[in-house]
């Protein structure tokens, strides 16, 4: 479906439309995928008829469906964004190209069905990404791809030997099939190791605790718009991968997790908020934004629990739409000011003050405002931590609550709010140029809103994610046909 | 047999992980092949090492007449050596224009991105 979008670029001409076309497609897709599987039902493929445990099977369950449905709305979004920031330099090296060879590889990450897929999924995105990064070719892009490239490698190499681990001790890498025979492997302290290097190797691409470094070094270099997508899909694939194997494939080790996930979580959002207070760039300030906000979705993993898993997928979906929103609305304050430091800008909800809602909006969710999606996420991962006993982690996350709504206000005070500081001459940017931009951005952060003002079916729905992720047996008798 | 392999997997991991740590671009690289070698390894002896025909099945029969050798890691190694090689060609092409744009083979000295 997602290869099938890819095929269809790659000429250099028309491409910005056959972009566009290509993830309208997408998006239409994964809605009908959506359409068929949300109500709690479980489709699965087997590719070349091969039956599940020996063939290459894609399981589209609610969460992979959901998540497939997001990267489609943001791939629509961000091709219209592209089409109009992108330069036809960019175009002609084959940017679109790229881009769905990243969507290919985020959507199979999602939909696949067994371990070794899943590597090689993560290898297609992370190489369209690899490139993404260093298209254009500047010395920091340069820079912060060698960092993004070498974590991203070990990483990989981590999850490959995790792989070859479980393959060796059960003889099998079908997710399904894993999570049936594993628990009747004896040697839990081996299983319990492949279960934390595949943590490991997981956390590196989602951007946890003690090994998101890459993260903020490479994140503000390439294109404002490319930055927007990585910050929407990337590091949240990693954060499916955790959930998906957590719950499938070890929940009998739950207990030996639970703890290393709450402190890493605490971890997580802590260090990243602290990260992003003390920045002045306005993109790094919000790749810090991007590991803090991790912390929160590996903390609702952590219990555990239907209603912790629930707030987690809220929080996903709403995360994906603010963040992306936050870039968005930084790319115009860049096109319009050429910088993005915040020293440097000012007086911009004078000169432009629907660019200054465009920006207060997500901005707001993200600190977890009322009556913004952010804070009902973030309520129902405090009272799902509250319930499952996890009172210190609790306390955190509220403390960096308000270390966020910190740094945005910073950036309000700074961007907005202050006079300008040398009365430079604002650029020109073509109306077209702005349109661009701002109307992925509006609807990104008018999504926020409807997330939350539909909070009733919205929550109920992830909830049902959330009740089928914890009952395994589902999963496994629909890939395995019954037979267990 | 099998004691050498994993000794050969665990002393190319020690390896690959020194040399990653290392402040040069070639040594990183080497470290990152290093990596991928020992990953390599590792899936392609997880099925145990026998020593037997391959598994196919007579013409004739259902099932092979002896256990053979399991052909799913060697697939699977097949597939990651591709993807090993490729990602190191491209890490490869990209250290050297890092070393192009910033003049030393010292990771120290990529401070672009830092302020």
């Amino acid at each position: 479906m997602a290869a099938a979008c890819a095929c269809c670029t790659g000429r250099p001409a028309p491409q910005r439309w056959l972009g566009v076309l290509g993830s309208a497609l997408l998006l239409a897709a994964s809605s009908v995928l959506a359409a068929r599987v949300l109500p709690g039902r479980i489709e699965v493929l087997a590719a070349g008829g091969w039956e599940a445990p020996y063939g290459i099977t894609l399981v589209a369950d609610g969460l992979s469906a959901l998540m497939v449905l997001m990267s489609g709305i943001m791939a629509l979004l961000m091709s219209l964004f592209s089409v109009s920031s992108i330069s036809p330099r960019r175009l002609k090296d084959g940017y679109f190209f790229l881009y769905f060879v990243l969507l290919a590889g985020v959507n199979g990450a999602f939909l696949t069905g067994d371990l070794f897929n899943l590597y090689v999924w993560f290898e297609v995105l992370l190489i369209a990404s690899f490139v993404l990064i260093v298209l254009g070719g500047r010395g920091a892009q340069i820079d912060g791809a060698v960092k993004y490239v070498t974590m991203n490698l070990l990483g990989s190499v981590i999850f490959l030997s995790a792989a070859g681990i479980l393959y060796g001790k059960t003889g099998t890498l079908n997710l399904a099939d894993l999570a049936q025979r594993l628990p009747f492997y004896e040697n839990a302290s081996l299983r319990q190791a492949a279960g934390g290097m595949l943590l490991v190797a997981f956390g590196i691409k989602a951007g946890v605790f003690p090994l998101f470094s890459w993260l903020p070094a490479s994140y503000h270099t390439p294109p404002h718009v490319v930055t927007a997508l990585f910050s929407a899909l990337l590091t949240k694939v990693g954060v499916y991968a955790l959930i998906r194997t957590m719950t499938l494939i070890f929940p009998l080790d739950q207990a030996y997790f639970q703890p290393i996930l709450l402190v890493v979580a605490g971890l997580t959002m802590v260090t990243g908020v602290l990260g992003a207070v003390v920045q002045y760039d306005l993109r790094r300030l919000l790749s810090f934004h991007i590991v803090s906000q991790i912390g929160y979705l590996v903390f609702g993993l952590a219990l555990f629990s239907a209603g912790g898993l629930a707030a987690t997928i809220f929080f996903l979906v709403h995360v994906m739409a603010a963040k992306a929103a936050l870039f968005v609305a930084g790319a115009l304050a860049h096109y319009l000011r050429g910088t993005s430091d915040l020293k440097q800008l000012g007086g911009l909800l004078e000169s432009r003050p629907a660019l200054a809602v465009l920006f207060a909006l997500p901005a707001m969710s993200l600190a977890g405002l009322p009556p913004f999606s952010g804070f009902l996420g973030k309520l129902a991962l405090v009272q799902a931590g509250l319930a499952g006993g996890a009172y210190f982690t609790v306390a955190v996350s509220l403390g960096v609550s308000i270390l966020t709504l910190y740094s945005m206000t910073k950036i309000w005070n700074e961007a907005f709010w202050k006079p300008a500081p040398a009365p430079g001459p604002e650029r020109r940017i073509s109306a077209w140029r702005a349109w661009g931009v701002a109307l992925p951005g509006g609807v990104l952060a008018l999504f926020s809103i409807v997330l939350a003002v539909a909070a009733e079916a919205s929550f109920s729905l992830c909830l049902a994610i959330a009740e089928q992720l914890l009952d395994p047996a589902v999963y496994i008798s629909a890939v395995l046909g019954g037979e267990s | 047999m099998q004691i050498s392999l994993a000794l050969l997997i665990a002393v190319l991991f020690g390896c690959g992980f020194y040399l990653i740590m290392r402040r040069s671009y070639l040594k990183v690289i080497l470290g990152i092949m290093l990596l991928s070698h020992a990953a390599n390894m590792l899936v392609f002896t997880s099925a145990g090492i026998v020593r037997s025909p391959a598994p196919l099945v007579p013409e004739g029969m259902q099932a092979a007449e002896a256990s053979g050798a399991d052909p799913v890691p060697q697939a699977l190694v097949l597939t990651a050596i591709v993807i090993s090689f490729g990602v190191t060609a491209f890490a490869l092409v990209l250290f050297r224009r890092a070393y192009d744009v910033v003049g030393t083979d010292d990771i120290d000295e990529l401070r672009h991105t830092e302020i």
